[in-house]
């Protein structure tokens, strides 16, 4: 591993401050269950780190505006052990599937956010869109783990968060926080701000991209910013259910999964959202499919139909079309999980 | 690996490998890694207090620092109930900073990046994979090993169940897969076999001793008091 500094803020505005906004010469650590494999690996070469452990503002779960907000430093045990999350189901199954307690207690929502892909290739160092000599390696080689939507760009992964399907049907957002730039602030929630402090909600579904170049990341975090929070919508009437296809019974990652939320009354479904995890380099959402649901209810026969939708538009690559049927199960089976029907 | 005394050849490099050893340890005619492990808790105490005091001032004056440059710096750590003072640098793990400059070599480097659970430690009771975190980021908090489950007078029940319930072969995964049961029974007791099962999915044994183990998980469990409420 490169030596590197090291700060531990305790403020948010101290945070902002030490990470600075040099692209590349600051990271930020959280749990470091994955960020410490990258710098070992010199994937992630800072000549910073700045750890956000100690900010007492960035664990706490508290009821605001219509919602819940999660500090992005919250643990996976203590979003588990949490009572104002007891309505979000769907986000107790991603914790269910990381079969892991060194992970579940280090492992942070925010963390899981900003998770960089775990394709081979990225993680063989030959960057996010894993080209050689002008040739996209997940093209020519193999690409079993790759996306299967999305795919027609140069980025091929797919992305690693296990949270933001789930998160994403709930329509969240995240509060993106940075130095304030010389130019006025844009703050409006003064619950948590400090002059120093820019911050921003953004919707998380817009969170995320799809890179045409390595520089870019798979983000829209550019230097200097950080995902402070995490905002829930009040769960309300609405039910949710995560479906994750696992390879193994221990520690691994999805081969295909979707979050859904709906709201049913009178046997009928009133609102859906389906969030494919897994299958393209941005969360996938299937607005179209999920829209099928509306009015009708929520059986074995519709859900099939839906998940058949939501994976209408697949492009598998030369060696993972069998994702396509995984992706499949993971929305049918969510979604009779939102409702109680799903029988295992 | 644990089962035999190593060999006189082997022994070298083994200290050799592990640093900064005790030299009464390491010149004794007697030497094995068994013994050696039993002593290492004391050799590191006193080793603990050597530094500690030379460099006590200097971590006082650290203390305040928010930013640390990325050369070496005293770094406080509580390890099996042990104070002591580390100097590292910034970019150190804590599994280095246990085998090698500790002689706690019970927690393995294995896979390197946490997947397989061998380098489980506990900190502030909870099962960590101590190769993805830095020395720094657990300055302060309470570090336990798998050294700490023996002593001359008192054998941890995880330590008797894995022999009773022959929880090993090789031996190379089960340091890990101790401190892993004694975390998870710690916040789970009373767990059913299906429920250490899924517990215990972050750590891995190539050798297949996986009905040893959650049975040794189980009767672990069963006489586990409650240190945190919930579980994960």
């Amino acid at each position: 591993m490169k030596s590197f500094e090291y700060a531990r803020p305790e403020t948010e505005a101290e945070a902002v401050e030490f990470l600075g906004t040099n692209a590349g010469q600051t990271v930020v650590l959280a749990g470091g269950t994955d960020l410490v494999s990258l710098m070992k690996a010199e994937l992630v070469t800072p000549s910073r780190v700045v750890d956000l452990k100690r900010i007492p503002s960035l664990r706490e779960v508290t009821r605001i505006d219509g919602g819940v907000q999660i500090g992005s430093l919250a643990t996976l045990s203590d979003l588990a052990q949490h009572p104002l999350l007891g309505g979000y189901r769907s986000l107790f199954d991603v914790i269910d599937g990381v079969r892991a307690i060194q992970i579940q207690g280090s492992g942070t929502i925010g963390g899981d956010l900003c998770h960089l892909p775990n394709c081979w290739y990225f993680r063989g160092g030959y960057g996010l869109l894993a080209m050689d000599k002008g040739v996209s390696l997940p093209e020519v080689g193999d690409n079993r783990y790759h996306a299967i939507l999305g795919n027609s760009g140069p980025a091929k992964f797919v992305n690693a968060s296990r949270f933001a399907p789930a998160l994403i049907a709930w329509g969240a957002k995240v509060r993106v926080i940075s130095k304030v730039d010389g130019q006025k602030s844009l703050s409006h929630n003064s619950q948590s701000s400090t002059p120093n402090l820019h911050e921003e909600w953004l919707p998380l579904e817009y969170f995320y991209i799809s890179p045409k170049t390595n520089a870019q990341g798979n983000t829209v975090l550019k230097p200097g910013q950080l995902i402070s929070h995490v905002w829930l919508p009040d769960a309300g009437n609405m039910t949710s259910a995560t479906y994750e296809v696992l390879q193994t019974e221990g520690l691994d990652w999805p081969l295909a999964s979707a979050g859904v939320c709906v709201d049913v009354e009178g046997g009928l479904v009133r609102q859906a959202r389906i969030v494919m995890g897994h299958v393209a380099p941005t969360p996938w959402l299937a607005n179209d499919a999920a829209r099928l649901l509306i009015g009708q209810s929520l059986n074995d026969d519709t859900a099939g139909m839906v998940a058949d939708a939501a994976v209408s538009q697949a492009t598998p690559l030369s060696m993972n079309d069998y994702k396509v049927q995984l992706a499949r199960t993971a929305v049918k089976r969510a979604l009779l999980k939102s409702v109680g029907k799903l029988e295992m | 690996m644990d089962r035999e005394p190593v060999n006189r050849s082997d022994q070298s490099s083994r200290t050799g490998d592990a640093g900064r050893s005790d030299s009464t340890n390491r010149s004794s005619p007697e030497f094995n890694r068994r013994d050696f492990l039993r002593g290492s808790g004391a050799a590191m105490a006193a080793t603990a207090m050597a530094v500690a005091a030379t460099e006590q001032q200097a971590a006082a004056q650290q203390q305040a620092a928010k930013v640390v440059s990325a050369a070496p710096h005293p770094v406080k750590l509580n390890v099996n109930g042990v104070d002591l003072t580390l100097t590292v640098e910034p970019r150190v793990l804590l599994i280095d900073a246990l085998r090698n400059d500790l002689n706690l070599t019970g927690c393995k480097d294995v896979c390197d990046r946490t997947n397989c659970g061998a380098c489980t430690v506990l900190i502030d009771g909870k099962p960590v994979y101590a190769c993805s975190r830095l020395v720094m980021d657990v300055e302060g908090q309470k570090i336990v090993t798998s050294e700490s489950l023996l002593s001359p007078t008192k054998t941890d029940d995880v330590v008797t169940n894995f022999c009773k319930h022959d929880g090993m072969q090789c031996g190379f995964c089960t340091p890990g897969f101790v401190m892993a049961v004694r975390g998870y029974c710690n916040q789970n007791p009373k767990a059913t076999v299906d429920d250490c099962r899924k517990g215990l999915g972050g750590n891995i044994c190539r050798c297949g001793t996986y009905a040893g183990v959650l049975q040794a998980a189980f009767d672990t469990a069963q006489t586990a008091t409650p240190i945190a409420k919930g579980g994960a």
